[in-house]
């Protein structure tokens, strides 16, 4: 199948990257959470096939927020 | 002790007859309930094996005594089956989506294999979507007329609510009796059950046929006896004797052989009886009522509704120590208080446990009693024994006993801590924590500074009052819930609570450039706030002493407050920017000395974040903020009475002359209206692009005439003297605005419906008042009238026209808002923030990273942001630029 666009470039949505293993682990540890109360995105959303994420992978997204003026978060990628 | 386990589900099923055969501890056989003796019969509905109901006695089933028997279910055997109401839409489902001849689903079996495959991998991971496919197939089986698996031609079945079921076929319309209906059902086969959507193991779909009745304990219908000694049977009893005593029958006649016909009749009677025993309100069939005539309130009443077990009951709660009474403002008591009425005070109270050191006080209160504030009305003893005051003869005798170790439950008296309320609990400001002011009155007495957290008004507003009973709870109230310590909103860190209304044109006349105050009114002014201290140099010497109220003022701030700020009052040809002002719009502060500036709603208003007070609150903590209140605030409230500050027909007459140009301006746009009529009419008129022609001639009147109106309400207010009472408080944002002094002076402008000019009425008119289709402002609704001068009948319908329309909005708005509000706030209530700053749910799921994404308290930031650059400089430094 040919992609015919990133939805990584669209303007609305916002940076989506994985984290390699040991970043994943630093932050986990940081958060002082399992993986699985993060919140989740499916293996299945656009914008983690963008990024080609696979489950048990956690994907960091930065985004811009009205009250800071970036916010950080992760998400757990779950099968689905 | 039971071992502790943890519930990993809940499945809700079917009680199938085996169950309830196998729980039931007695069968029910007689509608006798008692003997002659008054005592229960074995057999009957109030059979002793069904429970305990009288406290000593054992339960000769459990051997429990009555606060361990847990009560035991007993059983009807029916003599014929009878639909279950609370199912019957499940069986008109299940019948006309099976064969009549063969039980199987009306779908080829290729089908229903594919099917149960796809329900099964939906079940797991798509629930949603499982149930959208059992809706479907559903659908798919009662369309279908002939049977796939037997070839038997299906008939139409109809459902007479709410319980008899009918088959048409061609011979004629044939009554499906409970017994027909039940065999259809048994032949049903699991599977097929399965793709219907119901679980064969827990729900059988015969078992929504009842053959056997399961009898509730008596614990859950219990009888009451009344003061006459009559014994009252709960409405469940009732109806289960009813029950019995039909079934019995129908017994009898099944046994003698009588005609089809009477047990028929019967029967019928019975299934009344048993739909009534569990939902009296079902569609289709009378209630079945009390000998008084009331309706029965039978198992489906008692789960439903607001007064339901489920609302009722399990999400709401009635508490003791609580009170309730109508408000009435004071202003003489502080933000932190409450003024409680003496007979409140004799009713509420706080358990105080005796020692060596309040021993004296406590037995003061012991021999006051209970009818003498401040007095007690109970003592417990050491032992747990708890003495009712009112029945004790000698109190000085027991005031005597009272030793350490004792709790008096004495009355409420100054100074005790109490939480006050006012529904709808929208906030956290909705409950807060006030001081006791034991005052004589029926009402409770709040300070007026109060009214925006609770939203109060004294219009016959009622608060509740609730009484801390332990010292952690009176010590969380103390400290967490006082109302100083919500000041400051935390919906958007300005000042919930400040000046509004009498003390916002106080502060305003006070502080007014032309307002001179004698050495008496100085003296009187500050006499009310409690002020110590000299009396400052006066601001002229000569011919007279004279002191400015911005002196007065000065006088209370700190000595390092610095603060800069527009007043509300500048606007128009008063607005100032900057310190160079002339009219007194700006306000400048400079080492606590008030140089500039009129105090108005920007500078101590409620709700205006950033303005003076909040400044005050900030950065020299709630206790002086609320210092400040409690006694500023006052002197701004005897400056407005000592000015006599009210506002009179006379502040809203605007001279001929004013009088003219408005009707001269009215004129132009009545003449303007009519060219854009002609306009239309000839068809010239250009429309807006995406408008119709007939909506671009209304935008461009509504244009036309509201510009009138501002136009006129710019001449009337150009108009009115600045010492304008009505002009003031508009001007200082005490009361009103600018539009409501305009509608009462010069015209009340546009009338709308729905954000239209008013069309509704007769064909082609409003009223009959006017010719058909005319289109001139006064048919449709603008009112040249202004409230002075009265309105014209026809403007006066148009204007309940559009008065209607607000009060019918506010009214929709206000239950949908709080449908909404309740929503949201189950769905967030077990948040909470962590010691790390992210958000989380009570079982550590991740819901926000950092608190609103900036970790900052919204209560302590200034203007959404933890540290404001400017204003700490201003703070520092102000006083030099």
């Amino acid at each position: 199948m040919v992609r015919k666009f990133n939805v990584l470039e669209h303007e609305l949505v916002p940076v989506h990257e994985v984290l390699d293993v040991r970043e994943a682990l630093r932050i986990l540890k940081q958060l002082r959470v399992r993986p699985e109360k993060l919140p989740w995105i499916r293996e299945s959303d656009p914008a983690a096939k963008s990024i080609d994420a696979k489950p048990g992978d956690i994907v960091r997204i930065i985004r811009k927020s009205h009250t800071a003026k970036k916010a950080i978060s992760y998400r757990y990628v779950v099968t689905g | 002790m039971s071992e502790e386990r943890i519930i990993k589900a809940i499945r809700f099923g079917i009680l199938s007859p085996e169950e309830i055969r196998q729980m039931a501890v007695t069968t029910i056989i007689t509608a006798e309930a008692y003997d002659e003796d008054g005592l229960p019969i074995e057999g009957g509905v109030m059979d002793p094996r069904l429970g305990v109901i009288e406290p000593g006695q054992r339960c000769p089933t459990c051997g429990n005594t009555l606060a361990q028997c847990p009560g035991h279910f007993g059983k009807i055997e029916l003599a014929r089956p009878v639909i279950h109401v609370g199912f019957v839409k499940h069986i008109y489902d299940l019948l006309r989506a099976t064969c009549r001849h063969c039980g199987r689903i009306l779908i080829p079996q290729k089908d229903v294999e594919r099917y149960l495959n796809l329900l099964q991998r939906l079940e797991k991971r798509w629930p949603i979507l499982a149930k959208q496919l059992i809706e479907h197939v559903k659908k798919k089986a009662i369309k279908t007329m002939e049977c796939p698996h037997c070839g038997a031609k299906q008939y139409k079945i109809r459902l007479e609510k709410p319980t008899t079921f009918f088959e048409e076929r061609k011979e004629g319309i044939v009554k499906l009796t409970p017994l027909d209906v039940r065999a259809r059902l048994e032949r049903i086969p699991d599977d097929d059950v399965k793709l219907l959507g119901l679980d064969p193991t827990y729900a059988r779909p015969e078992w929504m046929v009842l053959t056997v009745l399961p009898v509730p304990p008596i614990s859950i219908r219990p009888s009451i006896m009344l003061e006459s000694g009559v014994r009252a049977e709960d409405d469940l009893t009732h109806k289960l004797v009813d029950i019995v005593r039909i079934n019995e029958r129908l017994k009898e006649n099944l046994e003698m052989g009588a005609p089809q016909l009477v047990i028929e009749d019967i029967w019928e009677l019975l299934q009344y009886h048993v739909t009534t025993y569990f939902d009296n309100e079902a569609p289709g069939i009378p209630p079945a009522k009390h000998r008084s005539g009331r309706p029965l309130r039978t198992l489906a009443q008692r789960l439903k509704g607001k007064e339901g077990r489920f609302r009722g009951h399990l999400s709401g709660k009635r508490v003791d120590f609580s009170a309730r009474t109508v408000i009435s403002p004071d202003p003489n008591i502080s933000i932190n208080e409450v003024g409680v009425p003496i007979q409140i005070a004799k009713i509420l109270t706080v358990p105080e446990r005796v020692t060596e050191w309040n021993v004296d006080e406590l037995r003061k209160y012991v021999i006051n009693g209970p009818e003498k504030w401040p007095g007690a009305n109970y003592v417990i003893r050491p032992d747990g024994r708890r003495i009712d005051l009112r029945f004790v003869k000698d109190r000085k005798a027991l005031a005597e006993t009272l030793a350490p170790g004792y709790i008096v439950e004495r009355h409420l008296k100054d100074g005790d801590i109490v939480l006050f309320n006012r529904q709808p609990s929208l906030h956290r400001m909705s409950i807060m924590g006030h001081i006791v002011k034991v005052l004589p009155g029926k009402t409770f007495r709040l300070n007026l500074l109060v009214c925006p957290p609770y939203n109060a008004d004294f219009d016959g507003d009622e608060m509740n009052l609730h009484v801390p009973q332990s010292e952690e709870a009176r010590a969380e109230a103390k400290l967490l819930m006082l109302v100083q310590k919500h000041i400051l909103s935390p919906r958007y860190g300005g000042p919930i609570i400040g000046g509004l209304q009498d003390y916002i044109s106080g502060a305003y006349l006070l502080t007014s450039k032309f307002m001179l105050l004698t050495r008496d009114e100085v003296v009187e002014l500050l006499s009310v706030t409690g002020y110590q201290g000299p009396i400052p140099e006066p601001a002229i010497f000569a011919p007279k002493e004279y002191w400015t109220g911005k002196q007065l003022i000065s006088l209370f701030l700190p000595r390092d407050f610095n603060f800069k700020g527009r007043a509300n009052v500048s606007v128009g040809n008063l607005r100032c920017d900057n310190e160079d002002c002339l009219t007194d719009s700006y306000v400048v502060i400079k080492k606590g000395v008030l140089l500039e500036g009129v105090i108005d709603k920007k500078a101590i208003g409620s709700q205006q974040p950033g303005n003076m007070l909040h400044r005050l609150v900030k950065e020299y903590g709630e206790d002086f903020a609320r210092e400040f209140m409690d006694n500023v605030f006052k002197m701004f409230l005897r400056y407005a009475e000592k000015y006599g500050f009210t506002m009179s027909y006379d502040d809203v007459v605007i001279p001929e002359e004013a009088e003219k140009q408005i009707a001269n301006i009215l004129k132009e746009a009545e003449e303007k209206v009519k060219e854009l009529i002609k306009q239309y009419e000839e068809g010239k008129l250009e429309p807006y692009p995406g408008k119709t022609p007939e909506e671009t001639l209304e935008l461009k009147i509504m244009e036309v005439l509201s510009e009138a109106r501002d136009k006129s309400g710019e001449i009337a207010s150009s108009y009115l003297s600045p010492l304008n009472n009505a002009f003031i408080m508009a001007l200082t944002g005490a009361r009103g605005n600018i539009l409501n002094l305009t509608q009462m002076s010069a015209v009340l402008g546009q009338q709308s419906i729905r954000g239209e000019r008013i069309k509704r009425g007769y064909r082609n008119r409003t009223l009959p008042h006017f010719k058909p289709g005319d289109k001139g402002p006064a048919a449709r609704g603008f009112v040249y009238s202004s409230f002075r001068r009265g309105l014209k009948p026809t403007e006066m319908f148009f204007h309940a026209a559009g008065g209607r329309e607000g009060l019918v909005d506010t009214a929709v708005r206000t239950s949908q808002s709080g449908y909404m509000q309740r929503r949201l706030i189950n769905a967030l209530q077990d948040l909470r923030v962590e010691y790390d700053g992210t958000v989380r749910t009570t079982y550590g799921g991740m819901i926000q990273f950092l608190y609103g994404e900036d970790g900052i308290d919204p209560m302590k930031s200034d203007h959404g942001k933890a540290v404001d650059v400017d204003r700490v400089i201003e703070r520092v430094v102000g006083w030099r630029l």
